[in-house]
């Protein structure tokens, strides 16, 4: 009946001749069904000629030739533009704003993304941009990123540690899902028990960050978001191999279970196991290591009634073996036979987030996170044995709400913490429980153009830090376009886990020394830090291209501090700060989309990082105080957007001097200058994506191949008194080549 | 079908009339980018009595979300126009539009396919 209809249709036109265009709209749906839209409005754009659909979905205009664009449009639907060059029908199919995100968006994604918008100083990084550097874990990730610093991983233990604000990242609060991850018993290799191809997103915020997440952040905040059973690939395979002899192996399997949930397997792997000693000291220069990591996650959604779930299980089994060439473990653990260290992880967490948002009111929305985990290291170092178990509960709930219209939103709720740590320290041992409980309230305003401003604050009970509250203040100004003013203050309070978060200490021949008793916690007392930052970015065009430029300065005061004190070379010391410590921070930087394709970022930092030690004021040791950092991507045009195309990546790092702890009192033959060399790397890697389901990628780390000579002091005596493996200024390994693949399927 | 759904929507706008705290309305405003939207969303916002404003950039939709005690459509409306955008039913007198800045003369076929990416 319908065609029929057409044809009748049809035949007006060609007897009115050239003034008139007719046609037919249609809802889109799946089955290319011809449901009409009745009242759509059809009409030329700049005119007011025009007309609104039949209950059938049909139309007739008059047809100019001055008329070019025809809008057609419909509340609840995407309005679209057809560009008509004479009078013909029109059959259209006209697509319900609930189908938009179906809609592939075609403009070039920042792959890291700063916000004009937002009061806290947040930087976006997406998976894009993880792919730049290709391996292999979190402490990885960062390293095209200038607001992260990752140093130069030690022989031991083989893993990067990261710093911000010239701070290390105890001072971080890192959070999976908003759910505090990385604390406690795996500060320090933590970072390495996320694997690359999990990310699906990392949010860093410089500054004291929100309150809803805790009380700990003092540098700032790490956010990573994981990969999704619901909008992850339903699989997805990623190899790797280097050429150390590390291989990793990543794959992926998501399901849909029903229309509600979905499920996910999510299987890591990687194995070292060739013994490398590039710089002949009789060390290896990096661990051998197997680590297998599962992960399995729900995911619940309805969005008709507002509901998200998710629940997560974790596993993680990780050892490192490494040493003098010639040590065994079975024959050789706590002696003096040869210098030898396993580190054994094991780890199992359970974590579920539960939200709701009101579907008749968007701004009502409640969530309740819970997390417990459960970790446990088994190690030793030469004749040093560290072993801790550290169990972990974390509840949150959090009410997001406004108050009298959208432009003021509250955040509001309540949580709980749980941590006990068991930990055996050579011959002794240390055993506390932690918990906390407490209340936060947030209060953002946005006045949706020039400003907007947050404003939190909580109120903790915590048994060994006692009751305190917690202030943290962000706002952003936008005075004229394109820029964005922004200035924030907070308090950070903490308990340092001394052991854990320098477990390098381990690895050394320093009688370890808590000089303080008293505190609660190893006799120390809780870290206590304010930071204030400003901040101005400015986005402007610099022949026709986009370009912009930010300048960061962060001022990071304690009020007390568990001095780590590395200057007398046979001990290493603990205690409270007497006196001043700051970390002072500037940094500049520049991004320019040069053009198509081709983007560049330099930016400039200046540390100023002090401390008041028992010896007087000194500056942090191995902490450069300036940095360069460039990186460039290129990116080849597609065809079409089935074709293959490549992508270039170079990142270059160059750090100035910096100071090694003092080693004065050592014999002659064990003294180390005052100062590091400077320190310049240069990465590299190539993609070929070949479609979008297949790519291979081949680079190069370090491939200049810079190394530091002598990273172990005391390498030929390592049961002598001066033996220290924690001088890191640089790599050590030298030059690395690798190539990978990955491989998707929807 | 559709007349069904026009049907039952015009009952449950019936239905949900009178008191309503959180009355839900859409309207169709021109625009051209997220300056646009500020500028629609603060003048409902601005509006006694609207607690959410968001209009969408791709589809021109304005959802709006209101304390139908103390406004209605037709008020937020007029705001809408009052700040120099058209809606679907109404022009904006020519002095509303001309307070609108230059970039976002959305009437203007240029600007729109500057805005266009």
């Amino acid at each position: 009946m319908n065609q029929f209809l057409y044809i009748l249709w049809l035949f007006p036109i060609m007897v009115l001749s050239q003034d008139k265009i007719t046609g037919v709209v249609f809802e889109a749906n799946d089955k290319n069904q011809e449901i009409a839209l009745a009242g759509a409005n059809v009409y030329w754009l700049n005119t007011e000629v025009g007309t609104v659909t039949d209950i059938d979905g049909k139309f007739n205009l008059t047809y100019k030739p001055e008329y070019k664009k025809l809008i057609i449009s419909y509340v609840g639907f995407k309005t679209d533009t057809l560009t008509i060059n004479g009078p013909k029908t029109i059959k259209h199919w006209l697509q319900s704003t609930d189908n938009l995100d179906t809609v592939t968006i075609k403009s070039r994604k920042q792959t890291t993304a700063k916000s004009f918008y937002k009061a806290t100083n947040v930087i976006n990084v997406s998976s894009d941009e993880l792919l730049k550097a290709a391996c292999c874990n979190l402490s990885e990730s960062f390293e095209t990123n200038p607001s992260i610093d990752v140093n130069f991983a030690d022989a031991i233990s083989g893993t990067r540690q990261i710093k911000m604000l010239g701070l290390t990242s105890p001072y971080i609060l890192i959070a999976t899902e908003n759910i505090p991850s990385i604390r406690g018993a795996s500060q320090a290799y933590g970072l390495s028990f996320i694997p690359g191809t999990w990310v699906e997103s990392i949010q860093i915020t410089k500054g004291a960050g929100s309150v809803v997440n805790g009380f700990e952040s003092i540098a700032g905040q790490i956010n990573t978001e994981l990969v999704k059973p619901f909008t992850d690939d339903k699989l997805f395979v990623n190899l790797y191999g280097a050429s150390s002899e590390r291989l990793e192996l990543n794959t992926h399997i998501n399901t849909k279970v029903n229309d509600k949930w979905h499920t996910g397997l999510y299987i890591h792997g990687n194995t070292h196991n060739k013994e490398h000693d590039v710089n002949n000291d009789g060390f290896l220069d990096m661990p051998k290591f197997n680590q297998i990591n599962l992960m399995n996650r729900w995911q619940y959604i309805d969005t008709e009634k507002g509901f998200v779930s998710f629940i997560n299980l974790k596993f993680l089994n990780d050892e490192k073996q490494t040493g003098q060439l010639d040590f065994n473990p079975d024959t050789g653990k706590l002696t003096t036979n040869a210098w030898g260290s396993e580190i054994d992880t094991q780890r199992y967490e359970i974590s579920t987030k539960f939200g709701y948002v009101n579907p008749e009111i968007p701004w009502q929305s409640l969530g309740v996170q819970t997390a417990f985990s459960s970790h446990k290291q088994d190690s030793y170092f030469g004749l040093n044995s560290y072993d801790i178990t550290h169990n972990s509960l974390y509840a949150n709930a959090i009410y997001n709400s406004i108050i009298s219209d959208s432009r003021h939103k509250i955040k509001t709720g309540i949580s709980y913490t749980y941590d006990h740590y068991d930990e055996q320290v050579n011959a002794s041992d240390y055993e506390r429980t932690e918990n906390s409980v407490g209340a936060f309230f947030e209060y953002s305003f946005d006045n949706l153009e020039l400003l907007n401003l947050t404003a939190g604050v909580r109120v903790d009970h915590h048994n060994l830090l006692g009751t305190f509250i917690t202030p943290r203040v962000h706002a952003r100004y936008s005075p004229w376009s394109k820029s964005a003013f922004r200035a924030s203050f907070g308090r950070g309070k903490r308990s340092a886990n001394i052991f854990t978060e320098n477990q390098q200490l381990f690895s050394t021949s320093r009688q370890i020394q808590i000089l303080d008793i008293g505190g609660t916690i190893y006799g120390l007392d809780p870290e206590i830090a304010w930071n204030y930052g400003f901040s101005y970015l400015q986005g402007f065009n610099l022949f026709g291209r986009k370009a912009d430029i930010t300048f960061d300065y962060y001022k990071t005061d304690f009020k007390n501090q568990v001095v780590v004190d590395w200057e007398t070379p046979t001990e290493i010391n603990f205690y409270n700060l007497n006196g001043k410590s700051f970390a002072n921070s500037f940094q500049v930087e520049l991004n320019y989309n040069a053009f198509e394709g081709f983007d560049l970022r330099t930016a400039y930092k200046f540390y100023d990082v002090k401390t008041d030690y028992n010896s007087g004021r000194l500056e942090k040791p191995l902490t450069p105080k300036h940095r360069i950092f460039a990186n460039m991507g290129y990116e080849t045009k597609q065809e079409v957007e089935e074709s293959g195309h490549w992508k270039f990546d170079i990142t270059y790092n160059w750090l100035s001097d910096q100071r090694y702890a003092s080693t004065v009192s050592n014999p002659v033959e064990y003294q180390l200058p005052e100062r590091t060399p400077t320190v310049a790397t240069l990465n590299a890697q190539i993609t070929k994506v070949f479609s979008p389901r297949f790519e291979v990628y081949l680079g190069g780390e370090n491939i200049t191949n810079v190394r530091q000579p002598n990273p172990i002091l005391g390498a030929d005596d390592p049961f002598g008194a001066n033996f220290d493996s924690t001088f890191v200024y640089g790599p050590i390994f030298g030059s690395m080549y690798y190539a990978g693949l990955r491989y998707k399927l929807n | 079908m559709k007349k069904l759904i026009i049907i039952a929507l015009m009952l449950i706008g019936t239905l949900s009339f009178g008191q309503n705290k959180n009355a839900k309305a859409s309207l169709e405003v021109d625009g051209v980018c997220g300056m646009c939207k500020a500028r629609i969303e603060k003048a409902c916002l601005n509006t006694k009595g609207v607690k959410f404003a968001d209009w969408n950039i791709d589809t021109h939709e304005l959802k709006l979300i209101f304390d139908a005690r103390k406004t209605d459509v037709e008020t937020i409306e007029k705001q809408v126009l009052a700040a120099g955008h058209d809606t679907k039913a109404f022009k904006a007198t020519d002095e509303a539009y001309a307070s609108v800045h230059a970039c976002c003369k959305y009437r203007d076929d240029e600007v729109i396919d500057d805005h266009k990416d």
